[in-house]
């Protein structure tokens, strides 16, 4: 069949075009340009070539050291975020009521942390924490636990991830709920018959029956932990010193507090591409996964 | 290894308050012998999957008691009664190979290694899975999935029973046949006590020693097939069982004979006294009418249409109001739209409400 050649559909593709040129291409190709060249104020420029990109991944360098430094913090921040909230939100979605009136309260309460926006999170737990009005802060300290997040690198580390866990755990487990919801009774029906214990359910029909929604929730977590910067911002400022400094706040110190727009475009690149391939990574996997299950369905 | 007993067992699922018409299966008392091949017939909600889910444990009476070789295992859970069931879709384990998945219930139970791999390896050669066992269960097809069902539910030589709730409805046609003779033979190899729920009577006929027939709640007929043909006690059983089913039309009956729009019916037995408010009816299976010519003495009906069935040829015909199948002899060619209609008196069967009764002779 011949198709008919209208060339006016341009003009539809049009608008889309300008709003994401605007947006994000222009601004995007000012970083590029930025991260190629240095500046000393008054609008002027001078061409650095590749050699802020060469400083970032040196780690004898102070802009490579800190960046390197606020890397291996963020990945090690995401690994213990990843290793508390999955599997607390798997053993929160195991526990929860199946059926009633019960339901409906535990998806309200669980949906209530992720409701609230990340700076008031941050805020809730600042205050929260402080020795000497916050609740938590006070009543540790007069526990025998000398326990202050403005002064202490541990507690400050403590404080970010327990409120993370606190924020999150509900989606992992919101995420599990729904994938335990979506096995047929008969799974666990052939399990009594067949003698399972308790622990075999789990590994042998709950965890294979979750592991689509746990592949999504153990990549969403790890994307939103390695971009985290508003909690920790509001809680610690990255302190004290720069132990919880992670990638966005060393990215924020260095483009607004130094003003040092050359390593910074440079700095956002490596993080922007960082995150890109983790998306596609997420992005390969996850429809690997769907191709797989429509072939057995075409088995079937 | 067990007999079965069923004691007044009942079951409602909205609770033993609910009214016993409205019990998904209405107080049953009856055995299971031990290595009988039972099947479960009966239309979709009449109760034979809840009968199972309760002999299993998967479900908690309402009423009654089950035992199994007399001692009482009603209360006791699935796990601790010696029971097997394969569930209507296949239910396999995802991350285990097929030998896992055969091996699961014996492992789970603790028996040594080496019983366990000698089990497997017998019923995998039984059900032709010798050569997949160390293969991934998830990426197998539907029937192959339902064979490892199958072998689960047969991996354990000591089991009271094991119980099959529709287990071949995902698989092909013809598939289902071999699977079907399969486990007949099964059933003689490894002497198990078989109880099979099907709705389809072709697979309830060929399964089982005796079919239990079920309607609405309730055991109607338990017995041979050829019990169930030849002497449905209800007459749900009758046209439930048999293709076309049987011909049930009222009539008045009096001693030895039954009247229909005015033409009379010799019977083999004579029925008195049978109660004057019931409803009186006759039925007939169509392979004991015969299609003649009209000739003084015989019923006649109007014919229909005529269905070739390739071995046998079936005449619908209708007798003032009511529809009547017969058989059409071979060779013989229909001569219009009416016909006589030869009955074989043997074959004519009395029901009172529904129920067979039998005359004197």
């Amino acid at each position: 069949m011949d198709k008919t050649i209208n060339q006016r559909a341009w003009f539809l593709v049009l608008p889309v075009f300008l709003v994401v040129a605007f947006s994000a291409i222009l601004p995007l190709m000012t970083v590029v340009n930025y991260s190629m060249q240095d500046t000393f104020g008054n609008n002027q420029f001078f061409w650095n070539g590749v050699g802020w990109f060469r400083e970032l991944l040196d780690p004898s360098t102070d802009l490579g050291e800190r960046f390197l430094a606020s890397l291996w913090r963020n990945l090690f921040f995401s690994a213990v975020i990843l290793a508390i909230e999955v599997p607390l939100g798997i053993v929160v979605a195991l526990s929860m009521p199946r059926q009633g009136w019960s339901v409906a309260a535990c998806l309200v309460i669980l949906a209530l942390p992720l409701l609230i926006p990340w700076n008031v999170v941050g805020t809730i737990w600042q205050i929260f924490g402080r020795p000497d009005i916050g609740l938590l802060g006070y009543v540790l300290n007069h526990l025998g636990f000398n326990y202050n997040y403005v002064s202490n690198d541990f507690d400050a580390w403590a404080t970010v991830i327990v409120m993370d866990v606190w924020h999150w755990t509900s989606l992992v487990a919101l995420l599990c709920y729904a994938g335990l919801k979506s096995i047929p009774d008969a799974y666990y029906q052939a399990a009594q018959i067949d003698g399972a214990s308790r622990w075999a359910v789990f590994t042998a029909i709950q965890l294979p029956k979750m592991n689509r929604v746990l592949l999504i929730a153990v990549l969403l977590r790890f994307m939103d932990s390695f971009m985290i910067y508003t909690e920790p911002f509001v809680v610690t400022g990255g302190g004290p010193g720069n132990s919880t400094t992670f990638v966005s706040i060393e990215l924020v110190k260095i483009a607004l507090g130094q003003f040092d727009l050359g390593k910074a475009a440079a700095l956002s690149l490596v993080y922007n591409l960082i995150i890109i391939i983790v998306c596609w990574v997420f992005y390969t996997v996850m429809t690997n996964a769907g191709a797989e299950r429509r072939t057995n369905k075409g088995v079937a | 290894m067990a007999r079965i007993d069923l004691v007044d067992l009942a079951h409602s699922y909205s609770g033993n308050d609910a009214a016993l018409e409205s019990f998904a299966l209405k107080p049953i008392s009856m055995t299971w012998r031990q290595g009988g091949a039972y099947a479960l017939l009966g239309p979709s909600g009449c109760g034979k999957t809840t009968l199972l889910n309760l002999i299993s444990g998967i479900v908690t009476p309402s009423r009654g008691k089950i035992l199994f070789d007399r001692v009482d295992i009603t209360p006791l859970s699935t796990q601790k009664r010696n029971i097997a069931q394969v569930f209507q879709f296949p239910v396999i384990y995802d991350t285990m190979t097929v030998g896992q998945n055969l091996a699961f219930p014996l492992k789970n139970r603790g028996v040594p290694k080496v019983e366990i791999d000698a089990r497997v390896a017998e019923i995998a050669g039984l059900l032709d899975l010798a050569p997949f066992l160390t293969r991934k269960a998830q990426r197998l097809t539907a029937d192959a999935k339902q064979k490892i069902s199958l072998g689960r539910g047969l991996v354990r030589a000591d089991v009271a029973a094991v119980l099959f709730d529709e287990p071949l409805t995902v698989i092909d046609p013809e598939l289902k046949w071999q699977l079907r003779s399969k486990l007949k033979a099964l059933h003689r190899d490894l002497d198990l006590t078989m109880i099979y729920v099907t709705h389809d009577q072709t697979e309830a006929l060929t399964f089982a020693d005796t079919v239990v027939v079920m309607h609405d709640g309730r055991v109607v007929q338990s017995g041979t097939p050829a019990e169930l043909f030849d002497r449905p006690a209800h007459t749900f059983v009758g046209y439930f069982i048999g293709s076309p089913g049987m011909n049930i039309v009222p009539a008045e009956v009096r001693g030895r004979e039954a009247r229909i729009d005015g033409h009379t019916i010799a019977l083999n037995r004579s029925y008195d006294r049978l109660p004057r408010e019931a409803k009186i009816e006759i039925g007939v299976r169509p392979e004991f009418v015969d299609v003649a010519a009209p000739a003084a003495g015989l019923l006649t009906a109007d014919i229909e249409r005529i269905d070739d069935l390739g071995r046998v040829r079936f005449a619908r015909v209708r007798i003032g109001d009511a529809k009547f199948a017969a058989r059409v002899p071979p060779g013989f060619s229909v001569p219009g739209n009416a016909a006589g209609l030869v009955f074989d008196p043997s074959h004519v069967h009395v029901y009172v409400d529904s129920l067979l009764v039998e005359g004197t002779a």
